[in-house]
């Protein structure tokens, strides 16, 4: 079971409270991740990451296990902890704009 | 007896005011999409109670709200908005090709007969359709792919499709605006379309007959009339008496030209509103003074309109979506200031008073007529 945490705009968007638990079949990626919880919520498509081609939006960060693992590459397996469920993996709005 | 709903975009969120006819107390719904940049909302004319909304953010990019009952409940729909084929460049501000890149849409103008069937004005430029309730949305991409296009540039906000408007007498016949390459006219429903900027002088383009590069702020149409258009441009007020095929200056006796909205009484045809601002570098009312000025001669002769309205000390803008009329018997104007306030007139705008005083900046303002 993953575990995400999404900024509190993106939650008021897909109407969730609190974390969202994912099962995730194979391999526990960024990408994985972010393929089961568009499939969950389709609302969420185009608002984390960029529907053609998947690149992550400017101003979302991804956190686990206090990394930054923003730049990582989409398929790089996330820690173990995330993929254990004991750690969430964060999906962080940028402290920008106004 | 009939009543007003008032959709209201703002910096951060939607709201809706509702009123009966006679206008004078309203309920204040919202924020909607709270946080979110609102740049418009717009009701089906086939039907009220569907709505459409543009929700976006620097943070999430577009989302696309629908309503079927009058915005007391939204349903996120289709939100990938893909340029048709390669997208190609434009130019850049510094004149270099630029890729066209989805920014956020402006506009949603549901067609008049088919609540399924809405189009989208997008930046960079793009006109974009759905008939299937906003569930999938395709380019119309004959206009971004005008022989013109790659020497479009956009104007300071962005290059931004604004304005949308459909014929109800010619079928098939829609216009369109952009900052700041101009208006375009379609007579096939969008399968191709032809600039329509003769007449228009604009500071800056050397060519008085520069086929685009002007700065179209707002159209507005009279839909009993709709071979008369009247245009707020950068800088000066435009009229065009064959559907945009030549425009002719009207600003008359404005105390500045330049502005953003443009709008026409819904049962008089000739009479017509603008909000004049003082200036590109200062986009606030001349004199601190807040004025809607109305002619009731299509043009050239105008009047300041200022009771209820602040005439001291107010420094806010009128955007260019941000204005509206009802079509009750006396015909109500309503529009919205960056300084959060919604102004209404039930008598035409002989007088002013505030809805609301407190919003977000406001980036748009629709009214519907309800039944």
């Amino acid at each position: 079971m993953i575990r995400v945490v999404l900024p509190a705009h993106l939650r008021a968007l897909a109407r969730i409270d609190g974390e969202v638990k994912l099962d995730v079949a194979g391999q526990v990626t960024q990408c994985s991740v972010l393929d089961a919880l568009e499939e969950r919520y389709p609302m969420l498509r185009g608002t984390i990451r960029n529907h053609d081609g998947g690149k992550r939006r400017a101003f979302i960060r991804f956190f686990a296990c206090e990394q930054d693992l923003s730049h990582q590459p989409p398929d790089t397996p996330l820690p173990a902890a995330v993929a254990a469920g004991a750690e969430p993996y964060l999906i962080v709005g940028a402290m920008a704009g106004g | 007896m009939s009543g007003v709903r008032v959709l209201v975009g703002t910096r951060k969120g939607a709201f809706v005011l509702t009123s009966d006819g006679k206008r004078q107390e309203w309920d204040v719904s919202g924020p909607h999409f709270a946080g979110w940049e609102i740049y418009h909302v717009k009701g089906s004319p086939a039907d009220p109670d569907r709505l459409y909304a543009s929700q976006s953010s620097s943070w999430s990019g577009q989302v696309i709200q629908r309503s079927d009952d009058g915005g007391q409940s939204w349903e996120p729909v289709d939100n990938k908005f893909s340029y048709d084929g390669v997208p190609g460049t434009h130019q850049w501000y510094d004149g270099t090709p630029h890729p066209w890149e989805f920014a956020r849409v402006w506009h949603l103008e549901p067609s008049l007969d088919d609540p399924d069937t809405v189009y989208a004005g997008v930046e960079d430029a793009g006109l974009f359709k759905s008939a299937d309730g906003g569930r999938s949305w395709q380019e119309l991409a004959a206009l971004r792919g005008h022989d013109s296009g790659p020497s479009w540039q956009p104007g300071a906000g962005g290059m931004c499709l604004h304005t949308i408007i459909l014929d109800p007498a010619t079928p098939g016949r829609m216009f369109a605006a952009i900052s700041a390459a101009g208006a375009f006219r379609s007579d096939d429903a969008g399968q191709s379309w032809t600039p329509i900027n003769h007449g228009l002088q604009s500071e800056g383009i050397p060519d008085p007959d520069a086929e685009v590069g002007h700065c179209v702020h707002r159209i507005a149409m009279h839909p009993s009339r709709p071979s008369v258009l009247y245009m707020q441009k950068h800088w000066d007020v435009m009229r065009s008496d064959d559907a945009g095929g030549s425009w002719h200056e009207i600003s008359g006796n404005l105390p500045t030209d330049f502005g953003f909205p443009i709008d026409v009484h819904a049962h008089e045809p000739d009479t017509v509103y603008v909000v004049p601002i003082k200036s590109d570098a200062e986009h606030f009312p001349p004199d601190g003074k807040l004025r809607v000025y109305r002619s009731r001669t299509g043009g050239d002769d105008w009047e300041p309109l200022t009771n209820g309205l602040p005439q001291e000390h107010c420094y806010v803008n009128v955007l260019r979506d941000a204005m509206a009329v009802d079509a009750l018997d006396s015909c109500g104007i309503y529009f919205g200031t960056t300084g959060g306030q919604v102004y209404a007139s039930a008598d035409a705008g002989d007088s002013w008073g505030p809805i609301v005083r407190d919003l977000p900046a406001v980036l748009s303002v629709e009214a519907q007529t309800l039944p």
